[in-house]
Order: structure tokens, then sequence, then C-alpha cells
């Protein structure tokens, strides 16, 4: 048997810790004491956890798990003050199947308050850090899940993605993760934010553990009228090339404003390399989608926040305002003790969209915008099996660099969030360093195309052989 | 003099009787300890999400059909916002665009003649919980130490139906509601009580000058728990509005509870600083499509309505017997007992008077039978007519049973018993015989009291004519 300090939680992948397990290597415990070991040491400086379960309670690869999603017995507070203390009395579907599949939690992680956010910055519990260059953020809002995976403190973990929250984050932090088809996983126990948009989806070292994970998490479910069966069982993809497949460049994606100089090159590599694995690359267009979508995304979700986060009213849970003297005063005083900036600036934009007089011009324009999206997409997928674009126009910005400009700060999600107004799936690779740091690219394919990235991204990904241990830990260990 | 005609729409809450809740799966109930029917869905649970409830579904799809509505090919349900302690979510899912039924109507019965009422739309949505005040007086808000919130009838499934306002009397009103809960009543579908609040009602009221078409501004009444407050309540916001418009004034935009105690009026809240609801779609719930085959086997399990019962019947009996004998479940019975060609008035009066009270099943009844009962009623003594009735829903039920069982025609059974009365009273036999006739009525009571009340009173008086005037 390997001792434990032959387990380098930095390298290790899930798919070889399950290995680990299956040839009686290692304990589901030491695996997971592992962990919790790395998390000791390094995440005083990263703050990935909000949460740490210190007991192992199940016999496979352990997971990070975002603060969004909802654990029976354990502390979920999505980030915000609001509801700090808040302990689930039940399990959200994804939890429950993560028990099934017997992946023990490591602990719930950071995130900004209610997902709303790109840089985890608006955490109610303070930032997290990039495990790459501790000076600038992970992204977000599963900025707690993509550093805990970079940062050696989980083989793998979920996040959720509204806008970009998932890939861009992977993206920062030189990650692979998975925005899935809208409809695929259960919402059944995540903490909403916009609910035609919320998806949980795994982060994680490699494509092969992408699929693994989503594989685990995959399938209609009886709690949530929005889920879909799957059309094809998930594939582990094996691939190491492009041949046969379709690949369109919307050149308003390649060419936005904000793109960085180190980012272009770097996807420019990717794509150079994708026709060199014999994939036909096309460029093409997709004008509204990428001129409308920021906005119509703004108005949607703040409409759909204004509403979901109304529950949190201090009657039942959470946290309540002392000493109020009416029920509008105990509203009043508990929603703004607990909510932090960034949910009362939704929350007003929110519910200004939805008001009498104005839905017509904001929230029902929104919607109709929001299905000339899907329509364009619709129409590029019946010329290319998928597209790619950068994931995040720059790599990772420092703490501190947007927090006081929420319109740059929301820019950050420009290419992710039109795939994710048309409900597509969206896998985010890193293709490449720019200034010592990660640059994703993003592959985009129609509803239920996710064996078709996964396959892709995977012949890239072993063509591109990133190494996704951030050079600074390489350096220290 | 102006006079006014009042415009009146209601707005009727009927809580389904479904097992389960509308977006959960605990169960309805009624009278419980508070909050042992809840989960983290209608507690509103970070996560939590809806689940419709198929049963409310159809149920609402059959009461528009029965109503003659139209079905929506695609149904949405929505988000109505606003904050309050018993609206855990902070929004209620009902419906806004698209609906579940739309444009139907109730043709209502009345002293003059019918009217067509009709209906703009009914939808579902979910109930909200029940807050109790504590240290006020009588359980209301003002001076309130503190107040709880029972979650249990939180998310109970209501169907709500919004009449147009082709409503222009309080008796009408009346009328039209008792109409729709006895058409929710006979679909099985609520117990429809307003005395437990499962048939709720809101009117929306204006009153203009009698032939004009405009439509003024209205108010709305609220929290009238019983046919008789509606009725009230109604009048007396009528009653209001004219005296307001007579004395120069305006009427503004207002809602008022009826206290029926008082009798009077309060002003709940000025529209002006009404909510905006801020409806949307609910992005949790998929658009609902029905079946066409679902429709068709609704449709096809839809009984005669109570509207088409009671418009046959109401120029027969009158509307209030009419409507007596339909809520009672007594219409059916009544019209084959019609059929077997009872006496209108008297099979109604025995239907009403009798039988339920007999507690007989009416789809038990042999109505031939029991047609010759009522035809024979006159000969036949109470306390047997009484049995009759009571048996009347038993196998083998024989009207010739009771008719010839219980009065005594017999002659030879009867002369003796006669001989004795007329030997016992030989003054009043004299009197009778110098002339006065008028004490026949004496002799045949006395034998009648002597029988037992089985004599067969005709028959006694004639044997006692023929026997005096021998």
């Amino acid at each position: 048997m390997a001792s434990l300090g032959a387990i380098d939680t930095l390298r290790l992948t899930a798919e070889e810790a399950m290995g680990l397990l299956e040839r009686g290597e290692v304990s589901a415990e030491e695996l997971h004491g592992a962990y919790l070991d790395a998390i000791a040491g390094r995440d005083g400086e990263i703050h990935a956890y909000l949460k740490l379960v210190e007991e192992c309670r199940s016999t496979g690869v352990p997971i990070a798990i975002k603060d969004v999603i909802t654990t029976e017995g354990i502390e979920t507070t999505a980030g915000s003050k609001i509801l700090a203390g808040y302990v689930p009395v039940f399990d959200s579907t994804v939890a429950a199947k993560l028990k099934q599949a017997g992946l023990p939690a490591l602990g719930k992680t950071n995130m900004d308050e209610f997902a709303m956010g790109s840089s985890t910055e608006n955490s109610g519990y303070g930032p997290t850090r990039n495990p790459w260059d501790l000076e600038r953020v992970p992204g977000g809002s599963s900025g707690g899940s993509a550093a805990a995976v970079a940062g050696g403190m989980a083989p793998w973990a979920l996040g959720s993605d509204t806008g970009g929250s998932i890939k861009q984050p992977a993206s920062l932090c030189g990650l692979v993760g998975l925005r899935p088809t809208y409809g695929t996983v259960s919402r059944y126990g995540i903490i909403a934010f916009a609910s035609s948009l919320d998806q949980v989806g795994p982060i994680t070292k490699t494509v092969r553990d992408c699929a693994l994970l989503y594989r685990v998490i995959a399938g209609r479910d009886p709690l949530d009228s929005t889920t879909v069966e799957l059309p094809s069982p998930v594939k582990l993809p094996s691939s190491a090339d492009l041949k046969g497949m379709r690949i369109g460049l919307p050149k308003e994606m390649n060419e936005a404003e904000g793109i960085s100089p180190g980012v272009k090159a770097e996807t420019e590599r990717a794509i150079a390399l994708c026709r060199e694995l014999g994939a036909e690359v096309e460029e093409c267009s997709l004008p509204l989608s990428i001129e409308y979508g920021l906005a119509c995304y703004y108005l949607i979700a703040p409409a759909e926040a204004s509403s979901n986060l109304a529950r949190f009213d201090g009657v039942r849970y959470g946290h309540r305002a002392k000493d109020s003297r009416t029920l509008i005063e105990m509203y009043e005083r508990t929603r703004d003790e607990g909510f932090g900036d960034e949910p009362k600036r939704r929350i007003m934009i929110g519910t200004y969209a939805l008001s009498a007089g104005y839905y017509d011009a904001f929230y029902g324009q929104a919607q109709k915008v929001r299905t000339i999206i899907a329509r364009e997409h619709a129409a590029l997928f019946e010329r290319f099996d998928l597209i790619v674009s950068p994931t995040s126009p720059t790599v990772a910005f420092k703490l501190g660099e947007k927090t006081h400009d929420p319109l740059a700060m929301y820019a950050s999600d420009v290419l992710t969030i039109p795939p994710n107004m048309a409900g597509l799936p969206g896998l985010s690779i890193p293709c490449g360093l720019s200034e010592g740091l990660p640059v994703g690219l993003q592959l985009t394919g129609p509803q239920f195309s996710e064996n078709v990235l996964f396959q892709a991204a995977h012949a890239l990904e072993q063509a591109l052989e990133f190494d996704f241990v951030p050079a600074r830990l390489k350096e220290s260990a | 003099m102006t006079s006014w005609e009042p415009v009146i729409g209601l707005e009727i809450h009927v809580q389904l009787k479904t097992r389960t809740k509308m977006f959960c799966r605990c169960e309805t109930s009624f009278g419980l300890e508070p909050n042992v029917r809840t989960c983290p869905v209608c507690l509103s649970h970070p996560g939590a999400l809806p689940v419709p409830n198929a049963q409310a579904i159809e149920w609402t799809i059959k009461f528009g059909l029965a109503v003659g509505c139209k079905v929506a090919g695609r149904a949405l349900f929505a988000r109505k916002n606003y904050f309050y302690q018993d609206l855990p979510k902070g929004y209620q899912i009902s419906q806004f665009e698209a609906p579940l039924c739309v444009g139907g109507h109730l043709v209502v019965p009345g002293p003059e003649g019918a009217s067509e009422i009709r209906i703009n739309r009914a939808h579902l949505e979910e109930d909200a919980a029940k807050t109790i005040h504590v240290g006020g007086v009588e359980g209301r808000i003002v001076g309130a130490e503190h107040s709880l919130v029972d979650f249990n009838r939180g998310g109970t499934p209501l169907m709500e139906i919004v009449s147009e306002p082709d409503i222009h009397s309080a008796e009408e009103a009346k009328r039209f509601l008792q109409l729709l809960r006895q058409t929710v009543v006979e679909l099985g579908i609520s117990d429809a009580e307003m005395e437990k609040g499962t048939l709720r009602c809101d009117a929306n009221i204006s009153v203009r000058p009698a032939g004009s078409s405009e439509l003024r501004t209205r108010c709305e009444l609220k929290n009238m728990n019983s046919f008789n407050f509606i009725g009230r309540g109604i009048d007396a916001e009528i009653a209001r509005q004219i005296e307001l418009y007579e004395s120069g004034g305006e009427v503004r935009q207002e809602t008022y509870d009826f206290d029926a105690a008082s009798g009077t009026l309060t002003a709940h809240r000025s529209k002006e600083e009404a909510q905006d609801y801020r409806y949307f779609p609910e992005p949790d719930l998929v658009p609902y499509e029905p079946e066409p085959e679902l429709v068709e086997r609704l449709r096809a399990e839809l009984p005669e309505p109570p509207s088409a019962r009671l418009a046959r019947l109401a120029p027969v009996l009158g509307y209030e017997t009419a409507l007596s004998l339909v809520a009672g479940g007594l219409d059916d019975l009544y019209e084959r007992l019609a059929g077997e060609g009872a006496d209108a008035k008297a099979a109604a009066n025995v239907l009403m008077n009798e039988f339920t009270a007999a507690g007989v099943d009416p789809s038990a009844v042999n109505p031939s039978e029991l047609a010759k009962v009522i035809a024979q009623r006159s000969n036949i003594q109470r306390a047997a007519f009484s049995e009759a009735i009571a048996a009347s829903g038993t196998d083998g039920f024989a009207a010739a049973d009771f008719v010839s069982q219980s009065s005594i025609s017999d002659t030879s059974e009867l002369e003796p018993l006669i001989d004795r009365i007329l030997e016992a009273n030989p003054g009043q036999v004299e009197q009778f015989r110098g002339g006065k006739e008028g004490l026949l009525g004496f002799f045949v009571g006395q034998v009648m009291k002597e029988s037992g009340g089985k004599a067969n009173a005709k028959v006694v008086s004639e044997l006692v004519r023929a026997k005096l005037s021998a």
C-alpha cells in the first residue's frame, strides 16, 4: 500500500484516484484525509472552502461541493450572510446522486453570494484566491470549487453556472469545466439565482474526469419539472483526433472587444491545432447573440433573482433582524443586513424590469431576444458540430480590480452568456498560458451534444498537453 | 330621480379536495395541529422546487368544461410576487397569461327568468398559509403582540373563477354563486363550504344610471364568508355608491371588508397604494399542454350540469323549490317521479319535506312504486306514509303493501266499531237525526280514534251516514 505521502493531490486526477481505490492501494478514508491535509496546508491563503466535512462518509473519490448546492445536515449558505447557520433538512438531487455514487464530500466551497459575480469577491465570507497567483481572483461564481481543484485540495468539484460561473473560473484556474445542456441536471436543492439559466456541472482536471462526473449527476428528476432524460448515455472520450468534426469560429466571439492579445494568441494556437487534428474549421457569425446577449441576460437573470430571493425574509430560516416592531420593518432590516451589495443591485434591477409599465420594454423584450439568440445558434449548428472561442476575454484579474466597476465585471462573461441564454452545453478547457496564467477555450455544441464536446475536448487536451498544476505550487512542492 | 343599475363581477376561490397539495406531496388537511403537513417545498426552503398536482389540473379542466370554457392548448403558471408572512416564497404560483380555462358561462334561472353570466376564466393557484395573531382582540392584527404562521393550508390547490361584470343585483350574485357551488360539489372536486373557507368570494361592484352601458369606478368587497353576508354586503356597497353619486360625490377605487355584525363596510387599502404583483411566467415549471384525449375523456365524464336541470325545473316548481331539489341531489328522482305521472308539487314537497329526513338514497328508489304511494297519499295514514318513505329505497319496495295495509276499509271489520260508538253517544245520534249533520265529523273522528288511526276515513264516513239515515 502506498504511503499517504505518495498521494500528490495536486496532480492526481479523479480517474487515477478511482484506480488507486479499486486496486486497494489507498482507502477512501486515506484519500479523503490526504485532501484534508492539503486543505489544512493551503486553504489558509486560498480560502476555497467555507465548511469542511472532516469525516469520510463513503467509499469513493472525495468531492468538493459549491455552497449553492443543498446538503442535508451540512451548513449551506450560498455565500450569503443571510443564510449563515442554515442547515438544510434535505439533500439536493445532485448531492443525493453523489452519495449514491459513493463520493464523499470534502466540504462546501466559497462562491459569489447567490452565484452573483465573476470573481468570488462577492462572497459574504471573504474572497477566494487563485492558486496560480494569490493576488488574483479564481473567477466566479464557482471560484471556490475551481480553486479547490487547482490547488490540489479536491480531485474534482461541482459548480453551478448561470451566466458562465463554471466555464469562467475553470478557465481562470486552468481546469476543465462543463456547463451542461439546460434541463439535463436537476436543480432540485440548488439555491436558485436565475431558474431558467442555473445548471450544475463538474469542474475537473481532465475531460475524462468531467465526463465521469457528468455521468453521475445527469438525468431526469421527477422533483425538477424542467429536467429531461438524456437522449444517449454519457460516453467516456478516448478519441485522439478531430477527423470529420466541423468547427465554427464565430467572428464576433473571437474578435470581441476586450479580448487580450495573450488570450487571442493562445486561442488561435488551439484552433490551429484543431485543423492539424483533422477538423474542418470555418469562420461564422453570431451577430445578434453577441451584441444583445449580455444586455438580455442582465434583464432576465436579475428579474428571476428578484423573485427567487424573496423567500429570504427572516420568517422561517436564516438571518432575522432583531427587535423589529413591524413585519415590514423586519423584512427590510433582515434583507438589508443579510444581503450584500450585488444581490441588492440585482434585486433592484430585476424588480424594475418586471414592474407594471416596464415589463414589456424590459423583461418581455428580453424574452423575445432570447428566442432570437436560440434560433441564431440553432442555425449555426446545422453547419457545425461545435463552435469555439475564448472562454474569458482575459486571464485571471487582480483582486479589487473590478469590484468598483460592476459593468466591467459583468463584461467578463460576455462570451459565456450567449450560449447559456440558448440553453446550450459549453465546455471550457485550458489551452495555454498568457502572462503565466491559464487561458481557457470554450467549446459550445447544440443541446445534448455533451458527448461530442467531450470527444473533441479530449482529443485537443491530448494534443495541447497543458499542465494543470499551477507553476507556483510546483515550485513550492 | 335617476334609477341606478348595479354592475357586479365575482372572483371566487374554491379549495380543491385533492389528497395532496398543489406543488408538493404533503397531504391536504383541515383542523390539525399547526405545521404538521409541511415539507421543504411548501415551507419554501432554499432550492426546493414545485411539481404540479395532475389531479388538480384535471379537475380544473373538468370544471372549465362543465361551464363551457375553452381549455388552453398551452397553459402557463406565473409568479405573483408580494411579501407576506403567509406566503413563504415571496410569490404565489398562480396563472396570469394563458390560464387553464377561458370564456365560459352559467345560465342562472331566477324568479324573472334566466340570465346568462359569463365566466372570464378559471385557473389554478396555491393557497396561502394561515396567520394567527396573538395578544390582540379576537385574533386581529391590531394590538397583537406577535403573529404565528401555520403552514398546513399553505400550498393547497385553489381554483380561481372570475366572472364577467354581468351580475346586476345582490340576489343574482347569490344565485350565481349557489349554482357555481352546486356545479363544483357535483363534480366532486371541492366541498365548497363558505364556513370552512373552502369557498371564498370577493365582489367587484359599481353602479351606473339604468340604461347606460358605461363601467364606472368599482370597489372590491372582500372576506364575505356566507351567502347571506354576500347578499347584505353587496346591498350595502350598492347603497353606499348610490348615496355618494346622489350627493354629488365620486366613488374612489377601494377595497372594503363587510362586517356582518354591524352591517358596515370598512375600507381596506387604497388601490393607489395597491401592490404591483410583477407577474412573470414561472421558470420552475414547463408550459402545460393538455393532451386532447385527456380533455375529451374529461368531457365525456361530465354529468348534466345543475344549471340545465335548474333551468328545466324552475318554471314548473319555482326557483327556490327547484334549487332545493337540485342542491339536495333530489332533482333526478323528482324527474323520474314526474315521469311516472306523479303530481309535480306533491312529489317536490314529499321529496323536500320527508325524503331528506328519512335518509334514503334517491338513486336506490323505484320511482314507479314511490309515485303510487304519493298518488295515494290522502288515503294513507301519517305513520304508514312515513314508513313507506323510509322503505322506499329498499329492495322489493311495493306501494301496495302500504296502501292496503294502512287503512281499514273492510266493512265487516268497521261495522261493529261504528255500532259501539253510536251506542255510546245516544245524545249526539238524536241531534244528528234532528238535522245537525255537522256531527258526522264527530262520529268519524271517534271511530278513527278507536281504530288507532287505521280506519279509512272515507269508508267510515259513508258507513256512519248510512247507519244514521236507516
